[in-house]
């Protein structure tokens, strides 16, 4: 479980970043953050692996202050899975996986064998191995850095705009792909996006944010698509929008489920 | 041909000599930027007052750093220490700034990822800074090494024997060939050290190589 206990930050030259942020992520969970550009997300990551240190508050991981851990040691003993892919562009694929492996003083040839066993699980195959990041789609080197992340099998996992930097058709396949690789391993996993319908697929429990950190509102995508807590939390969700306006129309005896436009989008199971 | 053809086991003799002066020097000079270049970029203020200091040492004219570098070293003048000494402060005046580039070449966003997912600090230097530093670091590595061993020319004006003593002695007696050996033999082993940290960066960056196949040196031209 990890624990945020009235967390804040401001960064050096004043600016508010988190301010008094509180949330339990439950074990084998995962929870997603979403909020717009500079709600503070990727602080409340970092402030997990120690990346950035909390200017207020506590960060706990089972019941330990991280603050207590060695920050090495702590990011070793964490996935983590960066927007831009942060690949290492000097080292091959398989390399890249079994980075934290190694670092880990696994013998390197066993490192490798088990990374390109981790290729076929993030639905890679084999023969990429050996390249280079420059050498792969922008979708392919998300996927590298999902399975870097799950190489020291860690568990947590933290995934910050994974699929941000990928086109929407790549972003679905790798989003079923991460909901399949989660029902398997059950990791504990805090995943940030500014996509709400990412976090509505993907969240176990979903958390909108407003700026500094401040959550609008916290519940199960249902919950949350259910009853907005606000104005904002309804506007940023998109309640609104023709295709989340759902009607039933019956038609030659079928329930048919038609978005706002009118346009049919599928038939209720009877 | 006729001076050649007698004397070719000297000119070999020298071009050995030449090659233990300039590639000491050539190593030493990236072992002391190396450094220099990143605490220029770690910190920008103490490292710029280094880098320029450090830039500035290539203003020195060679004779007197010649006989100042013996005072300071306790080196007796006519040695190879001291020739090595002297073309070293020139190779890391000349490396410096190149070093410092290649240091600051280096993406942050890859060297905070090698950090979060659990590279020590020292390790990111090691893992991430120095080999993708590399291919700019090699471009300035370059310029020092051709620069050094033209540069071990000079060591002949104090009496230490290399390829620039064929040019001092070709001089005095007259011997036009025995000049122009001289500086064919230097652009020579000039080049063929070139080709050699060519290979070199290659080997140490497959993954530029795969990236630009042709160093730009060679030209555009296929
Ligand atoms: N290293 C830093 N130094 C100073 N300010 C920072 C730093 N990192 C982030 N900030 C500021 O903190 C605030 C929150 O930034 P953060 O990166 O956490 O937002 P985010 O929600 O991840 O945004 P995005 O969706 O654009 O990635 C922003 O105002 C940002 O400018
Ligand atoms: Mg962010």
């Amino acid at each position: 479980m990890i624990e945020f206990e009235s967390v804040s930050k401001t960064y050096p030259g004043g600016t508010v970043a988190v301010r008094e942020f509180s949330l339990q992520v439950p074990s084998h969970r995962t929870v997603v953050l979403v909020g717009s550009s500079g709600s503070g997300k990727s602080t409340l990551l970092q402030m997990v692996n120690r990346m950035a240190e909390p200017t207020g508050g506590r960060v706990l991981i089972d019941g330990d202050d991280v603050a207590g851990r060695d920050a090495v040691a702590l990011r070793r003993s964490i996935g983590y899975v960066l927007q831009h892919g942060g690949l290492l562009p000097h080292r091959t694929v398989l390399d890249n996986i079994a980075t934290v492996p190694v670092l880990n003083r696994t013998p390197r040839r066993r490192a490798r064998i088990q990374a390109a066993e981790l290729l076929e699980r993030v639905g890679l195959d084999e023969s990429l191995g050996t390249r280079y990041p420059s050498q792969l789609s922008g979708g392919q080197q998300q996927r590298v850095g999902v399975a870097r992340a799950l190489a020291a099998d860690p568990n947590i996992l933290l995934m910050d705009e994974p699929f941000g930097a990928v086109d929407p058709i790549v972003r679905r396949e790798l989003q079923a792909e991460l909901a399949r690789i989660q029902a398997d391993l059950g990791k504990t996993i805090v995943f940030v996006t500014h996509d709400v319908d990412e976090a509505l697929r993907l969240g176990d429990e979903v958390v909108v944010l407003r700026r500094h950190g401040v959550i609008a509102q916290r519940g199960t995508p249902a919950q949350i698509l259910a009853a907005p807590a606000d104005d904002f939390v309804r506007d940023f969700i998109g309640a609104d929008r023709d295709e989340r306006r759902l009607t039933v129309e019956r038609i030659d005896g079928r329930d048919i489920a038609v978005d706002g436009t009118g346009r049919p989008i599928g038939v209720l199971d009877s | 041909m006729t001076w050649l053809a007698l004397s070719w086991p000297y000119v070999l003799e020298l071009t050995g000599e030449h090659l233990l002066l300039s590639v000491p020097a050539v190593l030493l000079s990236v072992l002391i930027a190396i450094p220099i270049g990143q605490l220029a970029n770690r910190r920008p203020t103490v490292g710029g007052f280094v880098l320029g200091a450090a830039s500035l040492m290539y203003a020195i004219p060679a004779l007197p750093l010649l006989i100042i570098i013996p005072v300071v070293f306790g080196f007796p003048l006519r040695s190879p220490a001291t020739v090595i000494t002297a073309l070293t402060v020139y190779g890391t005046a000349l490396l410096v700034r190149t070093a410092a580039d290649a240091f600051g070449s280096v993406d942050a966003e890859v060297r905070a990822a090698a950090l979060a997912v659990g590279h020590s600090p020292r390790g990111v230097f090691w893992h991430v800074d120095l080999p993708l530093a590399v291919p700019v670091l090699l471009s300035g590595v370059r310029v020092v090494a051709v620069s050094t061993v033209s540069l071990v020319t000079i060591g002949a004006l104090i009496g230490v024997p290399s390829l620039g003593s064929l040019l001092t002695d070709g001089f005095q007696r007259g011997i036009t060939e025995e000049v122009m050996v001289g500086v064919v033999a230097t652009i020579l082993v000039a080049l063929v050290l070139d080709g050699l940290l060519i290979l070199t960066g290659s080997a140490l960056a497959p993954w530029a190589r795969r990236r630009s196949p042709r160093p730009k040196i060679l030209g555009a031209t296929r």
